[in-house]
């Protein structure tokens, strides 16, 4: 069940499902884009006006050959230089859990960005819980796939932890949508039933707390 | 910047390029310069390749660094050994598409590769200015180059490019004529010189003037002051390339001998390779030229005369989409330089992206083939999805 309408174009189900929240022509920044997929996506599909910031040289050389706005540098600083609701949305896609101090940049972004858009592993589903209660070994799953040892996944997160963040930092969730599919395949579908256990990822539309 | 000359590996080339002049300010309407003096007539050597469309839109203006000329790209004759000194980025199909592009580019105010500059001579005294030749700043050489566009009838440029003392020319560009560039491509270059490069270029300039045949810079048909040049040459040579590449390029290596000589002659690679190049640099650089466009490249301070001392209000005047790109060994004008703009450049809204090349090669990184900066490039001017 693809229920995007974007379903036949070829990125990530995952980024396909972040791309249908933005509105045609939104101004967007995109954290941690990686080689640009999404921001291109985004650029050709709805006219969205990108700019991205990564970190890895071959990264960012991989958006300006492909016509995406960069800027190569760490997130956590090169977010700060812009003044308050520069953008409309933020997106941190699948980058949650590598941020060492996620309330920070969290509030960074939703000062400049009027709403942010965040998706994490959800390290709830069924097969980490079992992987570690019958094996004893810290789980390795194919959104996951990696040891203990070399992961850059620094944070482990579930969709539970995520609403109780939502409450300490004090933010809004506006909207959060779970779904399941593997890491690179471009098929997926939204999980409804029990999503706390048989959702691969979490998707979250977040803002500032009204006053 | 240095010469790594070389012909293209793939044979892509431009073919036969010509250089031209274009002469303008002719007295009494001569062109202010930012010293206070006039200066006219001047003459500006320009070459260029590729075509200009019907809409006059695909223009890209290059500008080229200390000790460059007009010659991008392609030869003069094809009995030529070498082409121009941007040969690799510039062409069908490369990083710079002269399939796409008219390429202009032209020798800066003040140099000696065919421009008007302190060798040239004085209408009014029929001699060599010598340093009767007005100081001249960036902002001078810009200006010529627009009084050049104008010329050719272009409104508006798809993008200006610069490495170094270039991409001055081209930041200048961008605040003194927005509404006439549309992008900006802008490589291991800065908004000002940090002490640093302003004690290396004094240094230089020092060994131009300490030689007794600079003659207070009136040496034109007598003895030139080569010794002095070719020093100076050798001191720019070694802020262009970093301790990394000298460690590979020449180690401790020694030239042409199992042992030291016990003399002062040459003994290490490093030195022999830096005479050399001293040497072949005085065969075709003017030395008043390289005191007047070291000067120029110190004078430069965007912060300061667009800004009120503020990158971010220098800035606020631009409206090019902007390319920046530094390179990680280049301690001349490093990383942090570039930051610095980056980041005045977001805080005013500008289009910009930045990306940091890992590379070896020191300042003069722009110089060498690399197809990552070839392709960012060429991904950043043929951007046609701009709604």
């Amino acid at each position: 069940m693809t229920t995007s309408p974007e379903a036949q174009n070829g990125i990530r189900y995952d980024l396909r499902m972040v791309a249908s929240w933005i509105p045609e022509g939104a101004s967007v920044l995109g954290l941690g884009c990686g080689d640009g997929v999404l921001m291109h996506y985004l650029k050709t599909h709805k006219h969205a006006v990108c700019t991205g910031i990564d970190i890895d040289e071959a990264s960012v050389a991989s958006c300006i050959t492909k016509g995406v706005t960069v800027l190569q540098g760490d997130i956590n600083e090169e977010v700060k230089d812009y003044p308050d609701n520069a953008f409309d949305y933020v997106i941190l896609a699948q980058t949650l859990q590598q941020i060492y101090d996620p309330a920070p940049l969290i509030r960074e972004m939703l000062r400049v960005g009027r709403k942010s858009v965040v998706s994490f592993p959800n390290f709830s589903h069924w097969r980490v819980r079992l992987m570690l209660l019958l094996t004893g070994h810290a789980p390795v799953t194919p959104q996951l796939p990696y040891q203990w040892h070399d992961t850059p996944n620094i944070r482990v997160i579930t969709l539970a932890d995520f609403r109780r963040y939502a409450r300490q930092v004090g933010f809004r969730i506006l909207k959060e949508v779970a779904i399941h599919t593997d890491r690179q395949v471009k098929s997926g579908r939204v999980v409804t039933f029990w999503p706390d256990l048989f959702a691969t990822y979490g998707l979250y539309l977040i803002a500032k707390k009204t006053l | 910047m240095s010469e790594y000359i070389q012909h293209d590996q793939q044979g892509a080339s431009v073919g036969l390029v010509e250089k031209q002049t274009f002469t303008f300010a002719q007295p009494p309407t001569a062109m202010p310069l930012a010293c206070g003096s006039p200066l006219g007539p001047i003459t500006i050597a320009f070459e260029t390749c590729g075509r200009l469309n019907a809409a006059r839109d695909n223009a890209i203006l290059i500008l080229h660094a200390l000790s460059g000329d007009a010659h991008v790209a392609g030869v003069h004759a094809p009995s030529d050994e070498k082409p121009g000194w941007w040969d690799f980025m510039v062409g069908p199909g490369k990083g710079i598409d002269t399939d796409r592009y008219f390429v202009i580019c032209s020798n800066i105010l003040g140099s000696c590769m065919g421009s008007t500059g302190p060798a040239s001579i004085d209408p009014a005294t029929g001699r060599p200015y010598g340093l009767t030749f007005p100081v001249v700043t960036i902002g001078d050489m810009v200006e010529a180059q627009k009084a050049l566009i104008d010329h050719l009838g272009i409104q508006r440029l798809h993008a200006v490019i610069g490495g170094s003392v270039g991409g001055m020319q081209a930041l200048e560009w961008c605040v003194r004529y927005p509404t006439k560039v549309e992008s900006a491509i802008l490589l291991a270059t800065t908004t000002r010189h940090s002490a640093l490069a302003i004690a290396f270029n004094e240094v230089a300039r020092q060994s131009i003037m300490a030689d007794p045949n600079w003659n207070g810079g009136d040496y034109y048909g007598g003895p030139k002051p080569d010794m002095g040049l070719a020093v100076a040459r050798m001191i720019g040579h070694i802020t262009y390339l970093s301790d990394a590449s000298m460690r590979l390029k020449f180690g401790r290596r020694l030239q042409d001998k199992a042992d030291f000589s016990f003399n002062f002659d040459a003994d290490f690679q490093v030195e022999s390779y830096l005479r050399y190049q001293g040497r072949k640099f005085v065969e075709r650089f003017d030395a008043n030229a390289f005191l007047y466009i070291t000067k120029a490249a110190d004078y430069f301070d965007l912060e300061r005369h667009h800004g009120n001392g503020s990158a971010v209000a220098a800035f606020a005047k631009a409206r090019a989409r902007m390319l920046v790109v530094s390179f990680t060994s280049d301690w001349l004008y490093p990383t942090y330089q570039s930051r610095v703009m980056v980041k005045a450049m977001k805080k005013n809204g500008l289009d910009v992206s930045f990306c940091e090349i890992e590379a070896q090669w020191g300042h003069d990184a722009f110089l060498i083939p690399s197809p990552r900066l070839s392709g960012i490039m060429k991904g950043f001017l043929d951007d046609d999805h701009i709604p």
